[in-house]
């Protein structure tokens, strides 16, 4: 399997910049996401290592191969798409060796490649039948045989798991994430979901208006994000963000809630910050914990079961910020109901409201 | 506000019993969700309830009276569907007040303006009232369709998946809005939805139904902690609930093809010889000195909780943790299971064993 390079790689329409500039290196058999909004650019840019779109500046490497205006028949490099794109005349085996005849492949060889994909997939009893016939998984997971089965350098994939519904999606995740750790082929991932994006990846690129907003990993992302973009993008709900001035030690949030924050914090917030001494607050809903001391105090807005726990919606004192607070499953409050708070100050960020970016230690 | 009755209802479409004597009741200021899958009759009870269709056996109540045979704009129900259906050329403003200035109703400009004043701020759209609906965006758009059902205070709220169409973000910040305006309203509502998360965060009571029937009907933690079957067992959940057959020898319970054997403290004579254990995720946990050994599959982080899935002999078995964690593939783990939690269901039938009863009866 092979590393994929883009360097300065961009792609206008017209006068739309639909990716600027963009360095990125995919190692070899290394899984990553390319997630964002609709109109982001991450289909543009999948598809621009595929070939299917020119590039209009810089190169894209393909292990040391320079590929940047090859077609994507030289590339090798194997594409699913989100619509299963299969011959619906033919059955599920010829779908699944199609690519191999093309290629002029043995009859022999075919076999015992289509063999080795249909165990890996467990699809065997889906070999006879005709595409139509078949439910939207079952013609996914031949739309991926097929495409295992040419053993390429690199994998692309273009929300797969986009039109199924949410159970089965899950399922297909999980199979997809096995496969790739069987095969370690070099794979890209595009999609809008950051659940599926957290749950899959070894690294996710986040993209946002044609420009990368930050790579890292899972936790990467999800602990530390770059700019308030990631921070509300990623997470179900995202990082909650309230806005808030320093002053003496303390940031205060609302008119009637103030924070004392903790020692390893003093000096960051004594030098980092802007000079008015403006900064968003932001932590994640497990950051906050309900206790009857707590300095922070609001007023549930609504309480959410989720199942194995529930999700409290506080309007903060004094303010019209709404905080997302995960409770335990018999942590549940009245709506209307006062709630104090605390944070984790091990797991509070700051960022700068001008710059939006992260301001850290 | 209403209250509303269904009793024994069946509908049919030629061949087709779409309902199969449906029965509830929706109580005054309550927040009912009917949740299933696609084709299960969801959308038939609403359009029954307003009178879009016309039953054939059983009876509609409203406030105790049979209102059959009341049309449906008689019935005063307001709407909101996956569809929003907003005027495009009018401004937010004018479509708010669209439902108040009909002919049936008249009311004065004066009381229009109150009436839609206090919607737009319930929904936080004050700032759009001047926009053209066109130029709002899809999350916008659907709290406009909100709004104009809540101006006029009908009787009866009817809400058809009305967040399926918006991107994953949206939908949860108008599910949040949702349950806030309607628990500080007190309106009567029947919310219907094909999505598991949907119904659990809102719903005071929901009825699950398939294949035209009421498979189980009660609060989300009735639905979450004692699923009725399988069915529902499997439907509410993410990730969802381990089913694994299981056999009982000796008073101890051994999950097929895995190590797992479970010695519990209460009676397990009424139990058949195999039947099929149900475990939440949550209720499987990793514990240096669990009873029990895998093999560390795979991991899903998703961030507030991560996902592994856990080789037991043969068997998969899921467990949620908290927070992002550092296990890695082929890591072994040892493991617990959360006894109190564990659901029993019969293999052939598919329904739950009630073991409170048997604990009961011991």
């Amino acid at each position: 399997m092979a590393t994929i390079e883009r360097r300065q790689v961009e792609k206008v329409f017209g006068e739309v910049h639909a990716v600027k500039p963009m360095d990125l290196t995919i190692n070899s058999g290394e899984f990553v996401t390319l997630l964002g909004p609709s109109g982001c650019g991450k289909t543009t840019t999948l598809r621009m290592i595929s070939g299917l779109e020119s590039v209009t500046g810089g190169q894209i490497y393909l292990g040391d191969r320079h590929v940047t205006w090859l077609a994507p028949s030289e590339r090798d490099i194997a594409f699913v798409f989100q619509f299963f794109a299969l011959y619906p005349h033919m059955s599920a085996y010829e779908n699944i060796a199609f690519p191999l005849k093309a290629e002029g492949e043995s009859q022999a060889a075919i076999d015992q490649r289509v063999d080795e994909v249909v165990e890996m997939l467990q699809i065997r009893h889906l070999l006879g039948m005709r595409p139509g016939k078949l439910s939207g998984g079952d013609q996914q997971r031949i739309a991926l045989a097929r495409a295992l089965v040419r053993r390429p350098e690199a994998f692309l994939m273009d929300e797969p798991l986009g039109a199924l519904d949410a159970d089965f999606r899950e399922r297909m995740r999980a199979e997809i994430k096995r496969l790739h750790l069987d095969q370690e082929a070099t794979t890209v991932y595009v999609t809008h979901d950051q659940i599926e994006a957290m749950a899959m990846a070894d690294r996710i690129v986040v993209m946002s208006d044609a420009v990368v907003q930050q790579v890292g990993t899972p936790a990467e992302v999800y602990y530390d994000p770059s700019n308030l973009f990631v921070a509300r993008f990623i997470g179900s709900p995202g990082m909650n963000l309230v806005s808030g001035n320093y002053r003496d030690g303390a940031v205060k949030l609302t008119e009637e809630s103030s924070y004392n924050f903790p020692a390893e914090w003093q000096t960051l917030l004594a030098t980092g910050l802007p000079d008015s001494g403006n900064v968003i607050v932001g932590f994640r809903p497990e950051a906050a914990q309900i206790k009857s001391e707590g300095q922070l105090v609001g007023e549930v807005y609504a309480s959410e079961l989720y199942g194995a726990y529930t999700m409290l919606h506080v309007m903060m004192a004094g303010g019209e910020e709404i905080v997302h607070i995960r409770s335990d499953r018999l942590g549940r409050h009245d709506i209307g109901a006062t709630v104090r708070f605390d944070l984790d100050p091990e797991m509070v960020r700051f960022f700068d409201p001008t710059t939006e970016m992260a301001i850290r230690r | 506000m209403t209250n509303v009755i269904l009793q024994q209802i069946t509908k049919r479409f030629q061949t087709v019993t779409a309902l199969k004597d449906v029965s509830f009741a929706i109580e005054d200021g309550e927040f009912f969700v009917l949740l299933g899958p696609t084709g299960a009759g969801k959308t038939t009870t609403l359009r029954v309830i307003a009178g879009l269709e016309h039953q054939d056996e059983g009876h509609v109540l409203f406030d105790d009276e049979v209102i059959d045979y009341v049309t449906p704009a008689d019935r005063d129900i307001a709407f909101v569907f996956q569809q929003y259906s907003l005027y495009p050329t009018m401004t937010v403003y004018d479509n708010l007040a669209f439902p108040l200035r009909s002919p049936l109703r008249k009311t004065p400009e004066e009381e229009v303006r109150t009436r839609v004043t206090e919607a737009a701020e319930k929904l936080r759209i004050s700032h759009l009232l001047e926009r053209k609906t066109a130029r709002l965006s899809g999350g916008e758009m659907q709290r406009v369709s909100i709004g104009r059902a809540i101006v006029r205070e009908p009787r009866v709220f009817l809400m058809d998946e009305p967040l399926s169409n918006l991107d994953a973000k949206l939908r949860e910040s108008l599910r949040v809005e949702l349950q806030h305006l309607q628990k500080t309203q007190g309106s009567t509502t029947l919310f219907v939805t094909h999505d598991q998360v949907e119904a659990l965060t809102m719903a005071d009571r929901i009825a699950v139904l398939n294949e035209g029937k009421i498979v189980q009907l009660g609060s989300p933690d009735d639905i979450y902690d004692r699923p009725e079957n399988m069915f529902v067992a499997e439907l509410v959940g993410t990730p969802g609930i381990n089913l694994l057959n299981s056999s009982k020898e000796n008073g101890s319970l051994y999950v097929e093809n895995s190590p797992v054997k479970l010695a519990v403290d209460y009676p397990t004579d009424k139990l058949p010889a195999q039947f099929v254990l149900g475990v939440r995720p949550e209720d499987v946990n990793p514990d240096p000195d669990g009873d029990f050994e895998g093999e560390v599959a795979l991991i899903e982080p998703l961030g507030v909780e991560t996902i592994l899935h856990i080789r037991s002999g043969e068997q998969t078995i899921l467990s949620t943790v908290s927070g992002i964690t550092h296990w890695n593939i082929g890591d072994s783990v040892r493991f617990d299971i959360v006894q109190e939690h564990l659901h029993f269901f019969d293999k052939a039938s598919q329904a739950r064993i009630p073991v409170k009863r048997l604990l009961a009866e011991a």
